[in-house]
This record gives structure tokens, C-alpha cells and sequence, in this order.
């Protein structure tokens, strides 16, 4: 069983509803009980840091998924601000984040030849794929996936990268370390190519 | 990088899909679930759903229609239509709507629009506003399908959207509404220029051409079109279609 983390943030129902599509059986819970019992954790968010992390902390989960993640290495996946929330903290909040990842998470910064740029990167982006995970496998070349998000990660380790994606400059898109997974785009918005990532996720991470 | 998006906009009214001509006539395409089956299939950027007789008739979104198009979506999806509460807005987002699309609501209740943002995030909040121009070439934001007037100029209310807490724009002109000779590029620039948030113009596409001409001479961040889905040929029989990537991409680079 797959067991999403509701938190009270995030679009749930889309990643259920994804899941069951290829065949994975998955829930969304907020059960302590529940959640021990998971064979993979999906970290959802969307919207702001801070109160993503204060929600977080207020549900009381941190401690146990500090020790199903880090301890019994339970395979996670962290989506968008879920991913966001794995690092050691945010330009856009002051509380610490769960520190999943050595990672920081930051605004966009463009020079004056990206200016151009809106802040969301709002849209459809192919990845740049810099190593073998079996989360990106059977992807193919014209994969492409929705994003929408303010800040982005930046590992202090650049192996920890699985993918790239471009706007502006290149940014962590698929990140990797040991059981910690994460992806800054939305798979289960992104039509096939999301649905093969998550049925990677379900099947291939062990 | 990427490039902008195009997304059909489909009108719910009852059960049914229409579409209207300035906001009238408005002519049966098919069950929505249907539509929405063969969008999914042709990987569209993205769906926008505004039931455009909820208001009117002073109810609520019809909930059940839209968790049987959810389950069937994989892009993101927008909706409008009869949002009235914060209620309304945890439903929809539950049910797998990522946008929440407000109209009236925003022009009578502005503090609703932060209260939203502050709840889902400014992601998730698109702001509505439905343009006619008046008989002197002026524009003016208009509710209830186009008949009320709001007595507000686009780029203040824009504006002041913006602050709200809106992360999108949705700027719909009524005048070009069904008439598929192009969008009213003039206003489209006047919102986008005025504002830092993404702005999807709707309201007058006929072609692939003119997706580009929003983009680059309008300013907008997204294409949204619905004849030019669901129609083809001069008899505007109904056909349901959707650029290939190939196109999308050599068109808006």
C-alpha cells in the first residue's frame, strides 16, 4: 500500500485518482497507525512553505516520519512543495524544513537576459535527465510534465540530481538520495508521462 | 523551456457542454464526460470548466458532474461557476480541481479572493473577468454572463486582483466571444502589461494564428479557446480537436 501523507495541503485526490490508474494500491491518511503500515510514503503540497511546514507540524507527523524515513528507510517521494519541505529550508518562510535532503530551497533568480521570465514557471517542461533512477525509466524524449512553482531546490550535492528541467537556467526536477525521492513537477497532472513516473514509483523504487 | 500554454475553455450549462456567441445562442456540443475523454486523450496543456449558468441561478457548483470529469483528467484543471464559499473551495480542490476560478465573487466579496489564497495558495486562485466595451471604445468589467455591469476598468480591477492575492488572470472578452477573427489583443496587452501575474486571454480564437498573436502581441502567458475546439468548417459542425505538439511548438516557440 501506498500511503499518501494528508496533511491538509495538497491536491490528494488527483495523486489517488492517478494511482488507481495504474493499478497501485494507494491511500491518503493522516493515521499514525496507518502510515507505519505503508510500504511508500508520497509527501504531497502545494501553496506557501511555512504553512505547509506549520500544517505538518501541527498534524504531529514529523517525528514519525523523521523515523519511518530516515530509520526504517521507507521508499518517499516528496511532490512539488512535498519535495520543497525535504530540504533544510526555504527562501520564501522561516521555519526549518525536515532536512530530508542537503538541499536549499530558493526563489528564481534571472539576469537581465531572463528578465523576461513570470515568476511562477507555470506549464509544461521536459527534463534533462543526468543519471539512471528507476523513476525516470521508460520515460522517452518527448516526455514532458506540468510545473507550477516560485522556488526551486538546489542540492549542495549535485549527484543527489537525478533530472534537470530549464527556466531561465537548469533547476533540480527529479532528485534522488538513498529512499528519498522527489520531483518538483505535478506526474499526477502531467497525463501519460506523470502516470508512467508514479507507476515507476509504485512498481520499479524498492 | 516552455512553451505557452493553449487550453480549451468548455461551458457547462446543466448536464451539457454549449457554446455561446458573446455570450449567447448558446449551441449543445455533447455529455461533458465524453468531451473531456477525447481532451485527455489528445494530451491538452490544460482544462478550464466554467458552468455559466450557476450564478444566475444562484446555486452551487454541480459537484458530482465534476468528480466523474476529475477522474477521468491527467492535466490540471480549472473551474468556475457558482463558488461561493471557502466550502465550495475545499470540495472542488478535493475532487482534483487545482484552480479555482473566481468571477462575481471577486468583484463583490474582493476579500474572498485573499481568503483562498491565504487557504489553497496564490496558485490555485485564477481571477475571472468578463469585458465588454462600451459604445465610446471603453472597456468595463461586466458579471452574470455579461449582464451586469460591475462599473470597473479591467486593468484597475486587474490590479487590485493582483494584490488580492489572484495568481492568474483570466481576462474573457465578451464582444469576441464565438466570432473566431482573433482576440481583442488591445485589452489582452493593457492586463498583461499592467500586471506581473500570468494572464491567459480567452475570447475571439479561430486558428492556431491567432493562440500566437495573444502570446506575442497580446503579452498573455496562456492561449485558452473554445469554438475553435469544438467546431470545424464554416457550418460549425462539432469536432473535437487540439493542435499536435509539432504545430503548438513551431507556432509559440
Amino acid at each position: 500500500m501506498i500511503t499518501i501523507v494528508d496533511y491538509g495541503v495538497g491536491n490528494l485526490g488527483s495523486i489517488v485518482n492517478m494511482l488507481k490508474k495504474v493499478g497501485a494500491k494507494a491511500q491518503a491518511s493522516s493515521d499514525p497507525d496507518v502510515l507505519r503500515q505503508a510500504e511508500k510514503l508520497i509527501l504531497p503540497g502545494v501553496g506557501a512553505f511555512d504553512p505547509g511546514m506549520r500544517k505538518l507540524n501541527e498534524v504531529g507527523l514529523v517525528p514519525l516520519l523523521n523515523e519511518l524515513v530516515l530509520e526504517k528507510k521507507v521508499p518517499v517521494i516528496g511532490l512539488c512543495l512535498g519535495m520543497q519541505l525535504m530540504t533544510n529550508g526555504s527562501e520564501e518562510g522561516v521555519e526549518a524544513g525536515l532536512g530530508w535532503i542537503d538541499a536549499e530551497t530558493i526563489r528564481f533568480k534571472f539576469g537581465p537576459e531572463n528578465a523576461h521570465l513570470k515568476v511562477p514557471h507555470m506549464g509544461w517542461n521536459t527534463l534533462d535527465v543526468q543519471r539512471q533512477h528507476p523513476l525516470v525509466a521508460d520515460l522517452g524524449p518527448e516526455s514532458r510534465f506540468y510545473f507550477v512553482h516560485s522556488y526551486h531546490i538546489v542540492c549542495n550535492d549535485e549527484t543527489d540530481v537525478v533530472a534537470y528541467t530549464d527556466y531561465g537556467y537548469p533547476l533540480a526536477a527529479v532528485i534522488n538520495k538513498g529512499n528519498i525521492m522527489g520531483a518538483q513537477f505535478h506526474p499526477e497532472k502531467s497525463h501519460r508521462y506523470g502516470m508512467q513516473l508514479l507507476k515507476n514509483f509504485a512498481e520499479r523504487v524498492a | 523551456m516552455i512553451r505557452p500554454r493553449v487550453i480549451p475553455a468548455l461551458l457547462l450549462k446543466g448536464q451539457g457542454l454549449v457554446k455561446t456567441v458573446k455570450f449567447k445562442d448558446p449551441k449543445y456540443l455533447g455529455d461533458p464526460i465524453n468531451i473531456v475523454k477525447i481532451f485527455n486523450d489528445k494530451e491538452v496543456d490544460e482544462l478550464i470548466f466554467l458552468d455559466i449558468t450557476a450564478t444566475n441561478e444562484k446555486r452551487r457548483p454541480l459537484f458530482e458532474t465534476l468528480s466523474k470529469i476529475t477522474s477521468e483528467c491527467f492535466m490540471p484543471l480549472g473551474y468556475g461557476g457558482g463558488i461561493r464559499s471557502l466550502d465550495d473551495v475545499k470540495t472542488l480542490l478535493n475532487l482534483g480541481i487545482e484552480k479555482v476560478i473566481l468571477n462575481a465573487i471577486a468583484v463583490e466579496n474582493p476579500a474572498f479572493v485573499t481568503e483562498v489564497a491565504d487557504y489553497a495558495g496564490s496558485q490555485a486562485v485564477v481571477v475571472s473577468m468578463d469585458v465588454k466595451k462600451g459604445f465610446l471604445g471603453k472597456y468595463e468589467v461586466v458579471t452574470h454572463s455579461g449582464k451586469t455591469g460591475a462599473g470597473l476598468d479591467p486593468v484597475r480591477h486587474a490590479l487590485e486582483m493582483e494584490k488580492r492575492g489572484a495568481g492568474e488572470l483570466f481576462v474573457n472578452s465578451i464582444d469576441r466571444d464565438g466570432m473566431m477573427q482573433g482576440y481583442d489583443l488591445d485589452l489582452v496587452r493593457r492586463v498583461a502589461d499592467a500586471v506581473n501575474i500570468p494572464v491567459v486571454a480567452c475570447g475571439g480564437a479561430g486558428d492556431i494564428q491567432h493562440l500566437a498573436e495573444a502570446i506575442q502581441q497580446g503579452g498573455a502567458s496562456a492561449a485558452a479557446a473554445g469554438s475553435m475546439f469544438v467546431f470545424q468548417g464554416p457550418l460549425r459542425g462539432v469536432l473535437i480537436s487540439y493542435p499536435s505538439q509539432e504545430e503548438l511548438r513551431r507556432v509559440l516557440p
